[in-house]
């Protein structure tokens, strides 16, 4: 065969390999968005198109009312400002103690340093399950349950996960940076506040996600430490409805629709520092 | 000690401050706390009650439903781990191919992973119905009659394996970025050597990549002995505590019944069998993970 039919045969076959990557990719991702797809329609049928098998996917006719009748069934308006409430606190205070704390581990050499870092790691170790009972009892002690504290206190004394994700981070800072600031007379806090937090930007928005998301999702913590409906998350909210209302779909889909949505928009808005911080958190172990 | 590493301890300390009093106040009191309570009985409406190891004999040798739990998270980590591993190594493979459009894929693999627990449980009872969920309507495509899942005491682990592998994005994002780190003159030097794909991905892949699998099997380990939220928000144990899993009957024993001290004692126990599973993992991973820095061996 002649050169050009060589290269002609290699092209067919690198079209060849992508075509088929592309066949596995899409068939894998239908299977992946049949569910969401499943939960939208849901959302939006009556009852009659609900029970029916085999299913049936475009919703006739289509109810958006089931969006506001499940909201309004649910106080959605009083759930969305205590998770939002929660939710900003948490990320406020993650970012700030854990960013803190991951300066000192990283920028600062002082005795005991390094065996305290390692208590850090060590403490990821632990189960939530060992230490959630003496912590209901000591909330408890504290007149906490049924308030918000127990659930973003802690948010504000560091999050060793966090700890460990900035400290890598700035590890990676030249350390002539702060020794530049040092002469100029600034304070350890001008060169944290100043120098290193504007540099590390990228890794502060992964935090913020992360936490936001975590904060978001978190189903457990309001389970055990709220008590009165009025105080409930969505997350919460949304599993007392579901525990009330078995079979009422269209509804437990709309409101499952709607919670879903702001961690997905911003996942959207937010692709490259999630799969950059994945990446870090990931690889640096 | 010198002003200067007085200085410097002292600054040290200051910025540390906020874990210190954390690790004080929600770590390490707890966790001692814990001890204690695990040999006492504890109800809440009485002051703990020393009893020795009465909690930890009951759990072994009086609690058939402790052995249950225990089976059932054993069974549903040595499925759903296993083949949540496979399947997102091959998805990732798959996304690292330089193809267009990798970033729709990406995010899509990865979307249900962010989405609340809550959101995923709920939608998959109905996804997993028997009468009229779409993994039937799937299933019968391939006329294969769908089962009972969630109502039938066999099918409903598997059931919960299959929900599982929907959120497998995160460690397939683990594993994507263990693939972009791997110098791609070894796939080169493969080739020349007449290295097939297979061969590729044999003899170059996946010995770079068991620092990632490493990872993400004890990640995924710990994730699964502490599986709760979906069981409790789906089945709450049953069929014929067939779904009843570990963490989920030390809620149970906690806060439905009370007996805060038993359920330390399981706290615990679950623990230990975290740790010791982790040192054992550890304890191959000499002789099957290998590091390209060249570790001491």
């Amino acid at each position: 065969m002649s050169a050009a039919g060589h290269a002609f045969t290699r092209r067919l076959r690198r079209i060849g390999g992508s075509a088929l990557g592309h066949l596995a990719l899409i068939v894998c991702g239908i299977v992946f968005l049949v569910p969401f797809a499943w939960l939208v329609s849901t959302s939006l049928k009556a009852d009659p198109q609900i029970f029916v098998f085999p299913p049936v996917w475009i919703p006739r006719p289509v109810l958006w009312r089931n969006y506001g009748e499940a909201l309004r069934y649910i106080h959605f308006l009083t759930y969305l400002r205590n998770t939002t409430y929660i939710c900003v606190l948490v990320v406020v205070g993650t970012a700030l103690s854990s960013s803190l704390v991951a300066y000192s581990f990283s920028r600062l050499r002082w005795p005991g340093r390094d065996a305290l870092f390692l208590v850090a790691l060590a403490t990821m170790m632990v189960p939530f399950q060992v230490t959630l009972i003496p912590l209901v009892i000591l909330f408890e002690r504290m007149g906490w349950i049924g308030s918000f504290r127990p659930l973003w206190v802690p948010a504000f004394l560091g999050s060793a996960f966090f700890i460990f994700l900035l400290r890598q981070f700035f590890m990676t800072i030249p350390q002539e940076l702060s020794d530049a600031a040092r002469i100029d007379g600034a304070s350890e806090f001008d060169i944290y506040w100043r120098v290193i937090l504007p540099l590390a930007k990228p890794a502060l928005a992964t935090v913020i996600l992360f936490a936001f998301i975590g904060a978001w999702n978190d189903f457990l913590g309001p389970l055990i430490f709220l008590s009165d409906e009025s105080s409930y998350t969505l997350a919460l909210g949304l599993q007392q409805f579901q525990s009330q209302h078995e079979s009422e779909w269209a509804y437990l889909m709309a409101v499952s629709t709607v919670i879903s949505l702001p961690v997905i928009l911003l996942f959207f808005f937010a692709q490259r520092t999630f799969i950059r911080g994945i990446a870090l958190t990931g690889l640096k172990g | 000690m010198t002003a200067l590493t007085r200085r410097d301890l002292r600054n040290g300390l200051l910025f540390a401050s906020p874990f210190i009093i954390g690790l004080a106040a929600f770590t390490i009191y707890p966790v001692v706390a814990s001890i204690y309570l695990s040999f006492c009985r504890y109800t809440i409406l009485h002051p703990p009650q020393w009893c020795g190891v009465e909690n930890y004999r009951l759990l072994f040798t009086e609690d058939p439903l402790f052995w249950r739990s225990l089976y059932n998270t054993l069974y549903y980590t040595g499925l759903s781990l296993p083949l949540g591993l496979a399947l997102s190594l091959a998805l990732a493979t798959l996304l690292n191919m330089k193809l267009r459009g990798m970033a729709v894929y990406r995010t899509l693999y990865f979307l249900p992973t962010i989405v609340p627990t809550v959101a995923v449980a709920i939608l998959w009872l109905w996804v997993l119905n028997p009468e009229y969920g779409v993994l039937k309507a799937g299933l019968a495509v391939l006329h294969i009659p769908g089962p009972g899942w969630l109502a039938d005491p066999k099918w409903s682990k598997p059931g919960l394996v299959v929900m599982s592998l929907w959120g497998l994005g995160g460690t397939m994002v683990i594993f994507l970025a263990g693939l972009a780190g791997i110098p791609q003159q070894f796939y080169e030097a493969a080739a020349i050597d007449g290295a097939n794909r297979w061969a590729q991905f044999r003899h170059v892949t996946l010995p770079m990549l068991t620092p990632t699998i490493f990872f993400n099997l004890v990640i995924g380990l710990i994730g699964s002995f502490q599986y709760f939220t979906q069981v409790y928000i789906m089945t709450n144990g049953g069929p014929t505590h067939s779904t009843l899993f570990y963490a989920l009957y030390l809620y149970q024993n906690a806060f439905r019944y009370l007996r805060m001290g038993y359920a330390s004692a399981m706290a615990w126990m679950l623990f230990l069998l975290i740790l010791g599973a982790t040192l054992f993992i550890h304890r191959t991973s000499a002789r099957w993970v290998y590091y390209e820095g060249g570790q001491a061996q």
